[in-house]
């Protein structure tokens, strides 16, 4: 497919939307479509809205029109040693751009550099009412007006089409290595917090009940200085194993039955819920294969200082993601509000009320 | 400065009637109302910009801060939140008929957790003050205004703040975990939290950097870092700003993240030079302060690279920091940057743009070309890595007409930087200063998008009005000053309750 700028017939299409008061279902490459709540409307394809349109690698920004793939993002930037710093899954699908910044999902390096809010700097949008919209810019540093760009990551389109979207990316670690070695979740725990207290080159861990897998990025120097101090075997091909988790293909997501994903404080205690888990993210994303009564989950999650969302399966036409504080959900609601008055962009995907 | 009618906040309240309310929440010396008590409070960091306070509150617990918005929240009086004052934009600014709501006396740090690393303050609490705290458990809070010594870490929330560190460390925004902040109808929100994502929409994002518009922020959890194993500054000299602008890129595109690297002109250099004895060369046109910092052996890896780079990129002097005590002193110079140029001249004016950094030569040369059009010498010192500019023009105030042309001048900067695509305020916010600048960078649209987020936080418009956003009407007033510029639109002068300073 080539570039194209297809600005005008989705402006057009929103105010015609709006003036109907017709839902719209906001569609990138589909790789996400299960994410969020069931909802219908009549779809709005981004993928013929494509292309990067400015990639200055001295500079460390793209901007890039909101249906390019992500993969041809990535080869872009790894063409000149540089990369997404979210590491965003594509669940094996043809993900976007759009569709990255929109779910605000995040890979196994979030907590060592960042959300996709984390490196937005600008977006172009159509609000609910068909306008086209620029907030933000190409500069690291922007504080002119409310930070309506990265309101946008993680809002699941439900206040806004992204048209574009300007990011800061990041260069390439000079190393990388992938090391595992047996241990209790305890066990775990203690080198991580151990790895939390110094400067460490550690982008990502993953620890599956018995098996603890870390990575080290950064400086030659510092890698081979942190892995002899950890010890572990090595893994040859590292990069295959962060990408399957990323994307949700090891076995312990695809035998799945209902997928929780908790969000936690990162030293919160193990939670006695019963199910498989795969703790991320240094202890603070605990994914949960479960029957358990969503219910239980949540209050589970809640005491422990974090939330849980329905991540697959299960009733996708219920609540999906934490129930909001009620004085948050109103002012969640106002801000629907404020984006799209006629509630026609992805109404319902976050939460019914929106 | 010009308020424009659109922007005024009517209530009939007699101020008498309100101190009586006020003063069953809040102490006698709470509350200030005497012109020789709120004097103090009549400008923020920009002095160029006064208003005598209506009324100052300083509670010094979040129940009477409850107190005080529900009071003026019940009669429509206008309130302006306020940390330490040190805002470079007027954010702070008071009102002819509304509360400044002085946040400095919540100042406890509330929790250090070193093993989650994060620190839980009040907003009052200094940002150096939560670095100090932290240090005992070997770990600092990363973004560093200059200004740190003073600033709150409420204010640089509401404004985003930055620092030399924020290159590699990131903005406010990145290092905030968590916010509690009342909205004007009394509500208390918990925004954020203690892991690494919250449901629902960003809105930690949306309010940091919303200049005290959107809520009141009542506590802070911030993200503590530990602290590096090594950090070493290297400082070229430049025979010209264009090299030094060279070298900024070349050490981006080489890969490296410099922890800082911030450049400081002649004027700059030699002003700090005179104030802190920093020991900066005085031969050269540019200096760049460079630093690394992280484990030691990649540190001196990439300072190898990196003064190759810089030999290539033709500096004519690096000297590293010999010591720890070496470093930091040329640290100082930089931090002590703005008031050492201060010493120059009467009075200055801090402009704040952002450009994308391969434009930052071609901009600098522009800025000079102005400086000797309008006859005002500007000193440059700034965040170079982030393209943030901070041109620091200077003028006297007292000889007529001279801040009007400093404004213009100012205002010049400003629309060229967006221009070549970057903003009119890198960090320092919109506040009153670049109110009208807003008119050129967003479409009518945009603005009301901003006013329909405002109207979703406080649909009365009670806090902190005249700030941050201009309203349509301003921007068809006032907004084409500076399109037309040096033309002052007739209404601007006929208007009563326009200052002109
Ligand atoms: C010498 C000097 C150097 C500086 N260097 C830098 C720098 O390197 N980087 C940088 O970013 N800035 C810098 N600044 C600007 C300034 O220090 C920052 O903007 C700082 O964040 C302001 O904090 P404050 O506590 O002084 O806020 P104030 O000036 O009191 O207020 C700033 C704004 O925040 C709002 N506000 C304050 N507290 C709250 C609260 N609790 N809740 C809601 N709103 C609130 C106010 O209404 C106002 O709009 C510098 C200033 C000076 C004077």
């Amino acid at each position: 497919m080539s570039d194209a700028d297809r600005t005008r017939d989705l402006a057009a299409r929103v105010a015609a939307a709006c003036a109907a008061r017709a839902p719209l279902l906001l569609r990138g490459g589909g790789s996400k479509m299960f994410h969020g709540r069931d909802i219908a409307g009549t779809p709005l394809d981004m993928s013929d809205h494509r292309g990067i349109l400015h990639y200055e690698p001295a500079e460390l920004v793209l901007t890039a029109r909101a249906g390019t793939p992500l993969r041809e993002i990535e080869a872009a930037l790894a063409a000149h040693g540089q990369m997404l710093g979210f590491e965003p899954p594509c669940f094996g699908g043809p993900a976007t751009l759009g569709g990255a910044i929109a779910s605000g999902l995040a890979g196994p390096r979030r907590p060592y550099a960042g959300a996709p809010r984390d490196f937005v700097l600008g977006v172009r949008i159509v609000n609910g009412r068909g306008e086209v919209l620029r907030f933000g810019g190409e500069v690291i540093k922007n504080v002119a007006g409310f930070d309506v760009s990265r309101l946008m990551a993680g809002a699941l389109g439900t206040l806004g089409v992204l048209l574009d979207v300007s990011l800061r990316v990041v260069p390439r670690p000079q190393t990388e290595v992938t090391l595992r070695r047996d241990c209790t979740v305890a066990e775990a725990n203690t080198i991580l917090a151990e790895l939390g207290r110094q400067p460490s080159p550690i982008s990502a861990s993953c620890h599956d009940g018995a098996v603890l897998t870390l990575r080290l990025s950064g400086g030659p120097a510092a890698v081979a200085a942190t892995r002899r101090a950890l010890g572990g075997t090595p893994v040859a091909d590292g990069a295959s194993f962060w990408n399957a988790l990323r994307d949700h293909a090891l076995p312990f997501f695809l035998q799945a039955g209902t997928l929780w994903r908790l969000s936690l404080p990162p030293r919160a205690a193990a939670l006695d819920l019963p199910g498989q888990w795969l703790i991320e993210w240094g202890g603070a994303l605990r994914w949960l294969d479960s029957a358990a009564e969503g219910a239980t989950i949540r209050a589970a999650a809640a005491a422990a200082g974090g939330h849980a969302t329905l991540f697959r399966g299960g009733d996708r036409g219920g609540e999906v993601f934490h129930p909001l504080a009620p004085a948050v959900l109103t002012l969640h609601q106002r801000l629907k509000q404020a984006f799209d008055p006629a509630g026609i962009l992805n109404p319902g995907r976050m939460y019914a009320e929106l | 400065m010009r308020t424009h009618p659109s922007e005024c906040v009517v209530h009939d309240i007699d101020r008498d009637r309100l101190i009586r309310e006020l003063g069953a929440v809040l102490p006698a010396h709470a509350i200030l109302f005497e012109p020789e008590d709120t004097r103090p409070y009549e400008c923020d960091g920009l002095s160029a910009y006064r208003r005598l306070p209506w009324l100052v509150v300083l509670p010094d617990s979040v129940a009477q801060v409850c107190e005080v918005m529900r009071i003026c929240a019940a009669h429509g009086v206008p309130l302006v939140p306020r940390g330490a004052g040190t805002g470079l934009s007027g954010g702070a600014l008071p009102l002819e008929n509304g509360v400044l709501l002085s946040l400095a006396r919540l100042n406890r740090i509330l929790a250090i957790d070193p093993l989650a690393r994060t620190a839980r303050v009040e907003p009052g609490v200094r940002n150096l003050a939560i670095s100090e705290a932290a240090a005992a458990h070997g770990l600092y809070y990363a973004p560093d205004p200059s200004s740190q010594i003073a600033c709150s870490i409420g204010g640089n929330v509401a404004e985003n703040a930055g620092g030399v560190h924020c290159l590699k460390y990131g903005l406010t925004v990145h290092n905030v975990l968590k916010l509690t902040v009342l909205t004007i109808d009394g509500t208390v929100i918990e925004i954020g939290g203690d892991g690494f994502d919250a449901p629902g929409y960003d809105l930690l994002a949306l309010t940091t950097g919303s200049e005290g518009l959107l809520g009141v922020v009542i506590e802070v959890t911030v993200r503590l870092l530990p602290l590096p194993e090594t950090a070493r500054l290297l400082l070229a000299s430049f025979a010209s700003i264009t090299d030094a602008a060279a070298a900024v890129g070349a050490v981006i595109a080489a890969g490296i993240i410099p922890a800082g690297l911030e450049m400081m002109d002649r004027l700059a250099i030699r002003a700090a030079e005179d104030f802190v004895h920093a020991g900066y060369p005085l031969d050269c046109a540019a200096i760049l302060l460079c630093e690394l910092d992280g484990a030691r052996a990649d540190v001196d890896e990439q300072f190898a690279r990196l003064t190759e780079i810089f030999r290539a990129e033709r500096a004519t002097e690096l000297r590293i920091a010999r010591d720890d005590a070496e470093r930091l002193r040329f640290w100082q110079g930089r931090k002590s940057a703005f008031p050492a140029v201060g010493r120059l001249a009467p009075d200055y004016y801090c402009m704040d743009g952002t450009i994308p950094r391969h434009r930052l030569g071609h901009v600098l040369d522009r800025i000079a070309a102005l400086s000797d059009e309008y006859g005002l010498p500007v000193a440059n010192v700034f965040h170079a890595g982030d393209g943030n500019l901070h041109p620091l023009i200077l003028y006297d105030a007292n000889k007529p007409g001279e801040l009007a042309r400093t404004e213009e001048f100012g205002a010049r900067i400003l629309e060229y930087s967006v221009e070549v695509g970057g903003t009119i305020t890198g960090e320092h916010g919109v506040g009153v200063e670049k109110i009208d600048q807003m008119c050129a960078q967003f479409t009518p649209e945009e603005l009301a998008q901003f006013h329909a987020v405002k109207a979703a936080f406080d649909p009365r418009g009670l806090l902190n009005p005249g700030k941050a956003v201009p309203t349509l009407p301003r921007c068809a007033e006032f907004g084409a000053v500076h399109v037309h510029r040096g033309q002052v639109p007739h209404g601007a002068s006929a208007h009563p309750g326009i200052e002109r300073f």
